[in-house]
């Protein structure tokens, strides 16, 4: 069964633009799934519908096997346990007043969680690599690495199947990306990762599939190795070939 | 002659020091990329040597621009020589452009602040022209639209072109760019650097280009310095360094870009 299932799904303002039309995917578990699009592709109003924070307005969504209906409040309390956000933004998606431990304790009693919140946080922290009395200390005491890796351990508590990130490394310097992009690689062996984001080697690095998108369509859909090799479209051919690349070092010369 | 001449300079926010005694040298022509995450110093480096540090930063040593001494010069002699010496590109085009001003009348400044440093009378019919010449060097299509546009009604890649054509337009001989095209998709920022890199070799400018991002500055710099926690570890020829790092920090640098280019070869 698929975690999630999108049949032609469109998605318009009220009384505005429509940013996604027809839209149709289906994330296998394991398969770590990236979204590839630039500004205004609408690639994150398709998480937002995803995460349910909108419905389409035409078509339908599926999670963990049955329509997702954003009215339902027990039908949104189980799919924040199914699919946890990470945003792009590590220095506003913490509260700066919070404490982490009380920033991690709040998802676990908000969902209603089983187990002893202490013990939850103790295991989120050590997935994501960070000190266990990092608990006592305020956002402002982290680097924006560390405080991804903290908004990645929020998304944790809720033992989530599905990690949506919506440009999880773009605000983070080079060497720390490098870092969280290997956390995500771990954290995906028992979890299936949706990445968008407008960085085509982010998305090589972590999804095997891949859909990129342009002014809210599918313009080519399939697996990452076979798109890189061989794209299809024109807009994916522009893409690839507007990437600036270092020279070749002497180990890679050939 | 070097066109700027950076000798141990400083910034210090009162006590603390946050850039410590970086040289370097650029020559008419050249094009220097300054390389380094956040909190390297990079931009404070750029922006003491025009003096548009923020309130609060003092900067010391020497840095000579066209042999004109920056550092501690009044405000009222750096207004004069920035434009006619040296012109800024910033990231955030929307930040640069007024968002309650047309285009054309925000264009219209710098090229009659270079009329009349010139001692040239510009005759309305003149600046029309200027304009769409200037629109056109930057590639921007439909110029009696575009002129007539509020920021808000054009592209972020088409407002950093006209950022970078109001620059152009002082008739500056150095260009300093602070990460001009981190703000745009991928698609307007192989055209921009491209643009960029194309006019600087047109007029025979020099170009100091600030960013993190080491495609980029290997895309368009000859040379690089790369700095460090307000220090500049190494300095060479930009293939040089980043096929062959000799600095540590350098050395990771270097490493990390290849590990996440090396995906687009070997994809998950």
């Amino acid at each position: 069964m698929s975690l999630f299932s999108l049949q032609d799904v469109s998605y318009a303002y009220p009384r505005g633009d429509t940013v996604l039309h027809d839209v149709s995917l289906s994330l296998e578990t394991g398969q770590n799934l990236g979204i590839l699009g630039e500004s205004g592709s609408g690639k994150s109003t398709l998480l937002r519908l995803m995460l349910g924070l909108a419905a389409p307005s035409d078509g339908t969504l599926s999670a963990d096997g049955t329509p997702l209906d954003i009215h339902s409040r027990a039908r949104m309390q189980a799919h924040r346990r199914f699919a946890q956000p990470v945003f792009q933004d590590p220095y506003t998606s913490l509260d700066p007043r919070m404490r982490i431990g009380r920033a991690l304790a709040e998802p676990h009693a908000a969902l209603g969680l089983p187990g002893d919140a202490q013990a939850e946080i103790a295991r989120v922290l050590a997935a994501v690599n960070l000190p266990q009395d990092s608990t006592l200390r305020r956002p402002r005491a982290f680097s924006g690495g560390q405080r991804q890796r903290i908004a990645i351990a929020r998304a944790l508590i809720a033992r989530p199947r599905v990690l949506l990130a919506d440009e999880p490394v773009s605000a983070l310097d080079l060497s720390t990306r490098v870092r969280v992009i290997d956390l995500l690689a771990e954290l995906s062996r028992d979890l299936t990762l949706v990445l968008v984001s407008h960085d085509i080697a982010i998305v090589a690095a972590l999804c095997p599939r891949l859909i990129v998108l342009q002014h809210g369509r599918v313009v080519e859909a399939g697996e990452t190795r076979q798109i890189l090799r061989d794209p299809q479209h024109d807009y994916t051919r522009m893409l690839l070939s507007s990437l600036p690349r270092l020279p070749d070092s002497k180990e890679t010369a050939r | 002659m070097s066109l700027l001449q950076v000798q141990d300079l400083t910034v210090s926010a009162g006590a603390r020091e946050l850039v410590h005694g970086v040289s370097f040298d650029l020559r008419p022509g050249e094009r220097l990329g300054l390389v380094g995450e956040s909190g390297s110093g990079k931009s404070l480096t750029a922006m003491a040597i025009v003096g548009l540090l923020a309130p609060g930063l003092t900067a010391g040593g020497s840095v000579l621009l066209d042999g004109q001494q920056m550092i501690g010069r009044p405000d009222r002699d750096l207004v004069r020589l920035r434009g006619a010496v040296a012109s800024v590109v910033f990231q955030d085009p929307r930040s640069a452009l007024d968002p309650l001003m047309r285009l054309g009348d925000q264009l219209a400044a710098p090229i009659r602040r270079r009329a009349v440093r010139e001692g040239r009378a510009l005759s309305s019919a003149q600046l029309r022209a200027e304009q769409i010449r200037w629109l056109d060097r930057v590639a921007i299509p439909e110029p009696d639209r575009i002129l007539r546009a509020w920021p808000h009604e054009v592209s972020g890649g088409q407002r950093q072109r006209i950022a970078i054509a109001m620059a152009l337009a002082c008739g500056p001989r150095l260009l300093i760019a602070d990460e001009p095209t981190t703000a745009l998709d991928v698609s307007s920022q192989a055209e921009v650097l491209d643009l960029l890199g194309g006019l600087v070799r047109d007029e025979g400018l020099s170009l100091l280009f600030i960013s993190h991002d080491l495609p980029v500055v290997a895309r368009i710099c000859d040379r690089v310095v790369v700095m460090r926690q307000g220090r500049a570890v190494e300095e060479g020829p930009t293939a040089r360094v980043f096929t062959d790092p000799q600095d540590p920090y350098s050395q990771g640098l270097v490493a990390a870009a290849r590990r996440l280019q090396s995906a687009l070869e070997n994809p998950a």
